[in-house]
């Protein structure tokens, strides 16, 4: 506990067991200084931390009992791998005797999680502990942030060792934060300085380096316009002239359509994951790409770059910065706007206006109002399917951090507890979920937490009564066959309810904009149980395969640009 | 791309799980290892893995630069043939009757100078250094005449270029720990 508190933790997510009882024990002694929030399931627990994490940049932690309970941290862990977020997970192991011997709640945790984490290791000994746990905590939030894994042998947790205070900010074998060549920043000034088309892609890696500023300084300066990942999102405001918008399957059609106009591409942070690219043997052919990450593996993965430069984005933007010429690209960057307006009129306009007349709503004018209603402040989680899509796409951000979703693994099942973990990391901002009638079902049992701990989040169910991502598919590409994807669902307020949450069904249209204002000033966690028309579609949308450019206005008509 | 044997080399921490690690790179791939050798390495505390693989360049750039991202992992490098001196070696063991028979087995084992390690009444162990196919060309000759078992090593290797690119890391290294004391 003591090594805990040495790192700065204040704050704990876990659920108990057998072989970790004894850390748990400990925690009843430090209740003061560190504070427990327990899960309703392990997998609720590490989402929470992850959540945590990602609104506030700290590592989160999480505790988990062997065997059973440390198996249900795995997609957790995979989920914070894919989305490089800076977890510390400590699951309790049988006595180390006992090892390798399928002793009671045995688990193989190092063996299990090492393909799934940054890091991971067993320790045995009571005097291992405290050094382990500044290594953890030094691996999972430095270079590119990811999950550890600290599997504690029971023995070693009950064994008496006298605390010495460990620290840890070098390791031989691993170096996180690595010089940038001044070589690689002056090639790279000289490829935007002679840019035609430039265009920036910002990532992640600028969320968690916090370079929105020096971003935005370099946008400005040399009048690039800049797209946006998933994770991307939030870095740059949604106001601001330069943002052209969401990259990949279903962004918009300004920065796909340029990407494969564009004659130099400065990528930040992102690594052309196949949902940004599509097909990358038709992937922004006619330019030269700059690549600035901290990791050397992102480089060529998929899309071959020109130019890396290996480092921390802040660092990068920063030395960048003084090379780049103040320009104009005033055609360049309207063009975009043209493209953004056609998905205006042909996508935006019919999802944020819609006519049907039996009242039943779409996810795109539900998101922006609930945005608007927050003053496009809040901070948005979302779980994952039509519900994500639709709420990345029509929510506006204005600060860095605001943006909080399972992009990489993409997890159904993240969002309730996600939204909790930022609700308490950041309890000063409003946190807002959208989440789907599917996925709220996977990890329900948190509202559990929500009620035991009080956690002010807004919840905003999409309900379709589908599993509505699989049915647009199966209804795109396997003949409206919809197997599986109906669902009957129970009633979401009662439940609710029966957690103390309040909260109000929107079945009609017409009372949208009430119940927002209700869910807004009611004070603590509030549910609306969205009436979504069942056929909804999330559009534009670039088919698996397609290049970028290919993009479907609807389910049958290709954008074609004039 | 076209496939190729390609030979890796990994420096490690000595630590447990680390096999593990590097293997999962290759087994998430469905990439099969041919051969690999692991011990201690000249500088103190540090393992070295030689790895061997067939497959196109690209992808062996890749699995390098993921083995390279695990933390307990020095550096890791790819090496075609041309880039190193390697060796394998190979145990045999024969019927030391079949051995006095005739002179044969004499003749094969000095045309492919491979020694003898040790003579018992009942069976007679040659070792052989070299490359695959030379190792393989004298099993090839000595199966027919008898041969009990036989056994050879997976690849080592040194590289011939002139700079030792894990020194210069361990240095780099070393100035860091220094500059955050
Ligand atoms: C754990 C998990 N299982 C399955 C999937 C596959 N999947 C992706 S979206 C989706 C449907 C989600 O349905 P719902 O939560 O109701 O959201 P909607 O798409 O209807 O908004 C499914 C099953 C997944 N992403 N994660
Ligand atoms: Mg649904």
């Amino acid at each position: 506990m003591r090594a805990l508190i040495d790192q700065g933790v204040d704050k704990v997510f876990g659920y108990p067991g057998g072989q970790i009882m004894p850390v748990y024990d400990s925690l009843y002694d430090y209740s003061d200084k560190i504070r427990h929030y327990l899960a309703r399931h392990e997998q609720g627990a590490i989402h929470a931390a992850e959540g945590f994490a990602r609104a506030s940049g700290k590592t989160g932690v999480v505790i988990a009992t062997s065997g059973p309970g440390a198996m249900n941290l795995i997609t957790g862990l995979n989920d914070a791998l894919m989305d490089s977020t800076p977890i510390v997970a400590i699951t309790g192991q049988v006595p180390s005797s006992l090892l390798g011997k399928d002793a009671f709640q045995e688990s193989d945790v190092v063996s299990v999680t090492l393909p799934v984490t940054k890091w991971s290791t067993l320790v045995k000994k009571a005097e291992d502990i405290a050094p382990a746990i500044a290594k953890a905590f030094y691996i999972a939030n430095s270079g590119r942030p990811g999950p550890v894994v600290i599997d504690i042998a029971k023995d070693a947790q009950v064994g008496l060792a006298e605390y010495k205070h460990a620290y840890c900010n070098f390791i031989r074998s691993y170096d996180p934060n690595p010089d940038i060549k001044e070589s690689q920043i002056e090639a790279a000034a000289e490829l935007l300085n002679n840019a035609e088309r430039p265009m920036i892609l910002s990532g992640h890696g600028v969320t968690i380096s916090n370079a929105s500023n020096e971003l935005i300084e370099l946008a400005e300066k040399a009048d690039i316009p800049v797209a946006c990942t998933i994770h991307g999102l939030s870095t740059i405001p949604s106001c601001h002239h330069l943002n052209k918008g969401l990259l990949g399957m279903h962004g918009n059609l300004g920065p796909n359509i340029n990407t494969n106009k564009a004659d130099v591409i400065l990528a930040v942070g992102m690594r052309f994951d196949d949902r940004v690219t599509g097909d990358t043997k038709k992937y922004a052919p006619d330019a030269k790409i700059i690549h600035i990450d901290i990791d050397a593996s992102e480089f060529n993965k998929t899309v071959g770059s020109h130019i890396h430069i290996h480092g921390d984005a802040k660092t990068a933007l920063s030395a960048l910065l003084p090379f780049v010429n103040r320009q104009k690209h005033e055609a360049w960057v309207s063009s975009f706007d043209r493209h953004n307006k056609v998905e205006y009129d042909r996508v935006k306009k019919l999802e944020l206006y819609p006519d049907n007349e039996d009242g039943k709503m779409h996810m795109g004018e539900v998101v922006n109002k609930v945005s608007k209603a927050f003053n496009h402040d809040a901070v948005l989680v979302t779980d994952v399917g039509q519900n994500q899509m639709f709420s990345v796409r029509y929510f506006n951000f204005t600060s860095p951090r605001s943006c909080i979703t399972s992009g990489g693994l993409g997890t159904m099942g993240f969002g309730l507890p996600a939204s909790i973990g930022a609700k308490i990391a950041v309890p000063d901002r409003e946190v807002v979920l959208f989440v789907g009638d599917g996925g709220l079902q996977m990890t329900v049992e948190e509202l559990g937490m929500i009620m035991e701990y009080n956690i002010g989040v807004k919840i905003v169910l999409l309900n379709n009564n589908y599993l509505g991502n699989v049915r647009q598919w199966q209804e795109l590409f396997f003949n409206s066959r919809y197997s599986a994807t109906p669902m009957t669902n129970p009633n979401f307020i009662a439940l609710a309810n029966a957690y103390g949450i309040s909260g109000e069904d929107v079945a009609h249209r017409d009372n949208l904009d009430a119940a927002i204002e209700r869910m807004k000033n009611h004070n603590g966690a509030y549910i609306l149980n969205v009436n979504i028309e069942e056929m909804g579609m999330i559009f534009p949308m670039t088919p698996g395969g397609h290049g970028v450019d290919e993009i479907l206005l609807n389910s049958t008509e290709y954008y074609k640009p004039v | 791309m076209e496939n190729q044997l390609f030979t890796i080399t990994v420096f490690t921490e000595n630590q447990v799980s680390l096999l593990h690690q590097i293997s999962m790179v290759f087994s998430r791939r469905c990439l099969n290892i041919e051969s690999l050798t692991v011990s201690a390495c000249s500088i103190p505390g540090v393992h070295k893995f030689t790895i061997t693989c067939k497959s196109d360049r690209a992808m062996m750039e890749h699995v390098v630069k993921q083995i390279e991202k695990r933390i307990d992992v020095l550096r890791a490098f790819l090496h075609t043939d041309d880039e190193i001196v390697f060796q394998e070696v190979a145990l045999y063991k024969v019927p030391t009757a079949s051995v006095l028979e005739s002179n044969e087995i004499e003749h094969i084992i000095r045309e492919h100078g491979a020694r003898v390690l040790e003579i018992q009444p009942e069976y007679t162990i040659f070792e052989k250094t070299g490359h695959t196919d030379e190792v393989k060309a004298l099993f090839d000759k000595l199966n027919p005449l008898g041969l009990r078992q036989f056994v050879r090593s997976g690849r080592i290797a040194v590289t011939k270029a002139p700079v030792e690119y894990v020194d210069a890391f361990l240095e780099h290294q070393e100035k860091r720990r220094k500059s955050l004391e």
